[in-house]
């Protein structure tokens, strides 16, 4: 059996309001940047995952990341493969 | 013959409202029954409440780890047989993450934690709660939450508004629908929805809070009425 670390990034859908995205957007033109928008902020999942080989292991964390990790209804996933050790 | 509904009230860490359920289902003429999350038993209840509260510090998401807490296992197989179940607040935020009912609840559109009594509109009285309540008809109950705008994909949406799965839309009390009286900005106005069978039903708003006219409105009165005569009805089915 070998582990595999992966990152999972969960983020709002387009559209949806992400209050933390908002509140922080709003703190930066005071600080001198008044250049920036669209900021989002989203979930960053760190898990490893003992499985015979790579594709196994990748599936049960897309397998995850539909079921608990995100929600599909206002979520989106995307599934980082960091290591294998 | 059995005829006080035995109506069981679900404790997860982090829920707060079980103990105000369990004393508006005793008001109400009801005999309540205290669940827990970790066990695999219902204890012979006939109705099943999903309280308010904070379960697992709406850590994840409001409601997510809660909808895979083992006793939800024993919960949707009782709601796949008809058998009534209500969610409140953070107990909707649960069936909507079990996939029971649809949509899911995100943070108030004014990005402020609401609590005020506001009125509802019934939108069918095809569910364990309303059977009782007439279409159009309004109840005030209270509302208190950081995250209960409710939302869904588009399809969804499509489906719930076509298939009459909306239960409660917030409203005046004449039931004029507006911007104003929407607490959280939830999509149409919509404060509760039902799954295709009407047994399983979920709302943000609180009615166990609102069964003593003691302390404020009493429009949850209907609504555990009607939730222990569908009790009944599958108790001696």
């Amino acid at each position: 059996m070998t582990t595999y670390t992966f990152e999972v990034l969960v983020s709002l859908k387009p559209g949806l309001l992400d209050p933390q995205g908002k509140a922080v957007e709003g703190s930066l033109p005071a600080m001198g940047w008044t250049n920036v928008s669209g900021v989002r902020i989203g979930k960053h999942i760190k898990l490893a995952v003992e499985a015979a080989d790579e594709a196994t292991a990748l599936a049960q964390v897309q397998d995850m990341a539909t079921r608990i990790l995100s929600n599909p209804v206002i979520e989106d996933f995307e599934v980082l493969e960091v290591a294998a050790t | 013959m059995n005829d006080t509904p035995r109506v069981g009230v679900v404790t997860f860490p982090g829920s707060l409202d079980d103990r105000d359920a369990l004393h508006a289902i005793a008001a109400m003429g009801g005999t309540g029954v205290a669940l827990w999350h970790a066990d695999h038993d219902l204890r012979g209840v006939d109705a099943v409440v999903l309280p308010g509260g904070f379960s697992y510090g709406d850590y994840l998401r409001c409601g997510a780890i809660a909808a895979r807490a083992p006793l939800m296992a024993e919960i949707r197989s009782f709601a796949e047989r008809g058998a009534p179940v209500l969610g409140i607040c953070n107990g909707f935020q649960i069936l909507c993450e079990a996939g029971l009912l649809p949509g899911a609840l995100i943070r108030n559109a004014s990005l402020r934690f609401v609590c005020e009594d506001v009125w509802l509109r019934v939108e069918t009285s095809q569910t364990c709660v309303t059977a009782g309540l007439t279409p159009g008809e309004t109840i005030e109950v209270p509302v208190k939450h950081g995250e209960g705008q409710w939302v869904a994909t588009s399809e969804e949406l499509e489906r719930v508004e076509g298939d009459g799965l909306v239960v409660f839309r917030y409203a005046a009390e004449d039931g004029q629908l507006g911007d104003a009286f929407n607490p959280n900005g939830a999509t149409n106005h919509i404060a509760g929805v039902r799954n295709a069978a009407g047994n399983v039903v979920g709302l943000m708003p609180h009615p166990e809070h609102a069964v003593d006219p003691d302390v404020g409105p009493t429009g949850g009165q209907p609504l555990f009425a009607a939730l222990f005569e569908a009790a009944l009805a599958g108790a001696t089915a």
